[in-house]
């Protein structure tokens, strides 16, 4: 019994040098063994050859993300609604409204049940070849044998090698950033406490990256964020920041949370300043735009990490960016995050998955490659407002990471749409039927 | 082939369906994915809230119309076959089709079509438009735009021209014969792309 015990001491005493020995010390110092790299261009070619079985054997229906399902009218509504009423006489004593505007309406409504621009961009992509994961293929089913064991094997190999490794990193580099950040803050401010923490955050981050298999390229690095400066970027889940933070230390900003999350926001804001706010502070758009300020002003704090979304979207488009962040000055610096679906779906559905969930899910993929560009900076020039400089910046990301610039905003997830939405239907519409006459003949003088 | 086939086998009576409906397979395959989408709660059926999600339906000014348009009165579930028979009322209408003279009418006929938007405005299924029902869909077209009193000037004109047997509200002969210079199947039609 007691052989037992000690025999599996031992082998996992192993097992943790190894990891230690090979991955994590290679990471802290940003060195690739290249065991990584390998692992991808395996995966590519055993995907390549996947795909070409597949054509040979059945015919595949392939989805095509981009392309809709329905034609679509793409004239105005005074266009549309002109052209119904062509063949109808008109007169215009009485207003000029016809029966048959309805049908534009309802035209309009119909082709929205069928299909939408919103709720496609709030569920995972879908896929034009599978990636032998069952949860990229929604219609999984029993093909051909020879597929079947290669995804068998898929899933012993993702569940069974590769799940244990990146729990086991996670864990170490979690447990480090908690411990090391706690172990600078005690030392006094000084410049050598600032190199060390940001030492500490990027090893960490390096060691979470591994956990996740992830393999990232950086683009334009000329025009990483400085410290003062704002950067902005698409959002998509969670993992962005550890992402990001492989190649720069940022501020981060956001909710105190209790749990885990608490633990480790807590730590890190003892060896660097991050932005945390209170719930009820976040409802304060002044005092939380003040301390945003304050922080940029000093020029030796970190840049700030903001993702104006406000939600992750999955990372097909970009939505509304929220202008509170355009709104506090200093250098915006955009960044631009794309996520290879072919090896991994990186996005959130926090309707349909928690936390813990989704992190399992990115453990059990087979990795995570992305690309992150960073843009030049940009200011708010004079004459534009906080949304056009918004939306100028969202259009910079969206047209450099090949994303369909949505002027839609994300929270529409949760919420329903605005009142304001319909009464501007309705505006256009009554412009039409009465139109500026008739309203100066109803509110003349009395 | 296989995928297609497989999906189609899923659902009940999918022959008797394409047949009164007109659709492809590949169109219903489509519709039966959107009706899954909808279908958040994956329970087989949609209420009017599934309805009510899709964003740009819910700023459409005459939107409740059209999700009503879905439940007959008294249900509050629409299940796939239901779906699908409304939708159908959208498609174009096929013009290389012969007329058979015994069959029963297609739904996406001109006249099934004019039926379905005149039901957008006669609320209470009489068979008649009436002055009162005229008021309630110019109300939600024009929101607090116009007055009362455009309104029911814009109402009077409108059934004045309209109603020919005098009785103050429009019948569905006198809806048709209003519009028979409007191309309905244009513009009560949606085409799939394929």
């Amino acid at each position: 019994m007691e052989g037992a015990w000690e025999i599996a001491f031992v082998l996992f005493q192993v097992w943790l040098s190894i990891v230690v020995g090979l991955i994590v010390l290679p990471a802290m110092f940003g060195v690739s063994l290249g065991f990584t790299d390998i692992y991808i261009k395996v995966l590519v070619k055993t995907l390549e050859v996947k795909a070409f079985l597949l054509l040979c054997l059945v015919s595949f229906q392939i989805h095509n993300v981009l392309s809709g399902i329905i034609e679509k009218d793409d004239g105005s509504m005074e266009e549309e609604i002109g052209e119904l009423r062509r063949s109808h006489p008109k007169n215009l004593a009485g207003g000029d409204f016809t029966m048959c505007d309805a049908f534009y309406f309802c035209k309009k409504g119909i082709e929205n049940i069928v299909e939408d621009q919103v709720t496609q961009r709030f569920t995972s992509e879908e896929l034009a070849s599978w990636n032998l994961l069952t949860r990229t293929n929604n219609n999984f089913r029993y093909i051909s044998v020879r597929l079947t064991i290669i995804w068998g094997l898929g899933v012993f190999i993702r569940y069974c090698i590769l799940l244990p490794l990146r729990i086991t990193l996670a864990v170490i580099g979690l447990s480090w950033l908690v411990i090391g950040t706690t172990l600078v803050g005690l030392l006094p401010s000084c410049n050598a406490k600032n190199w060390l923490s940001d030492l500490v955050h990027i090893t960490c981050y390096r060691i979470c990256a591994r956990g996740l298999s992830a393999t990232i390229r950086y683009h334009n690095k000329e025009n990483r964020p400085k410290k003062g400066g704002i950067c902005v970027a698409n959002h998509t889940s969670p993992i962005d920041i550890v992402i990001l933070a492989n190649d720069g230390c940022y501020a981060m900003v956001g909710q105190v949370h209790g749990g885990l999350m608490g633990v480790i926001q807590r730590s890190i804001v003892r060896s660097c300043p991050h932005v945390w706010f209170e719930r009820s502070e976040m409802k304060d758009r002044h005092a939380v735009a003040k301390r945003l300020k304050d922080h940029i002003a000093d020029k030796t704090k970190l840049p700030i990490l903001i993702f104006p979304e406000g939600t992750c979207i999955n990372n097909t488009s970009v939505m509304m960016f929220k202008k509170g962040s355009f709104e506090i000055g200093g250098t915006i610096y955009p960044v631009a995050i794309k996520y290879d679906p072919q090896f991994g779906d990186a996005f959130w559905n926090s309707a349909k998955y928690n936390m813990v969930s989704y992190l399992l899910r990115m453990m059990t993929s087979w990795a995570i490659v992305c690309n992150v560009w960073y843009l030049p900076p940009m200011t708010r020039q004079d004459g534009e407002d906080a949304v056009q400089f918004a939306n100028r910046v969202k259009s910079a990301i969206a047209h450099q990471g090949g994303l369909v610039d949505l002027s839609w905003d994300g929270g529409l997830k949760r919420e329903k749409v605005k009142e304001s939405f319909k009464e501007e239907q309705q505006k256009m519409y009554s412009s039409m039927i009465v139109g500026s006459d008739f309203h100066e003949a109803s509110v003349g003088p009395a | 082939m296989g995928s297609t086939n497989s999906t189609l086998l899923k659902i009940p009576n999918v022959e008797v369906l394409m047949q009164e409906t007109g659709f492809s397979p590949a169109h219903i395959i489509r519709l039966h994915d959107r009706f899954k989408a909808l279908d958040k709660e994956g329970r087989g059926h949609l209420c009017p809230q599934d309805f009510g999600a899709i964003k740009e339906l819910a700023m459409n000014p005459i939107g409740d119309r059209i999700i009503g348009a879905f439940f007959s009165p008294g249900k509050e579930m629409v299940d796939f076959h239901t779906f699908v028979k409304i939708l159908a009322h959208f498609r174009p209408v096929d013009k290389d089709r012969p007329k058979e003279p015994n069959s029963p009418e297609l739904i996406n006929s001109r006249s099934n079509k004019l039926k379905f938007a005149f039901q957008l405005y006669d609320q209470d299924k009489d068979g008649k438009i009436s002055r009162d029902e005229l008021l309630k869909v110019l109300r939600a077209m024009l929101g607090m735009q116009v007055t009362e009193e455009q309104l029911e000037s814009i109402a009077d004109r409108t059934i004045q021209e309209a109603d020919l047997d005098r009785d103050d509200a429009i019948s569905f002969e006198e809806f048709r014969k209003s519009l028979e210079k409007v191309n309905i199947d244009h513009k009560m039609s949606i085409r799939f792309l394929r």
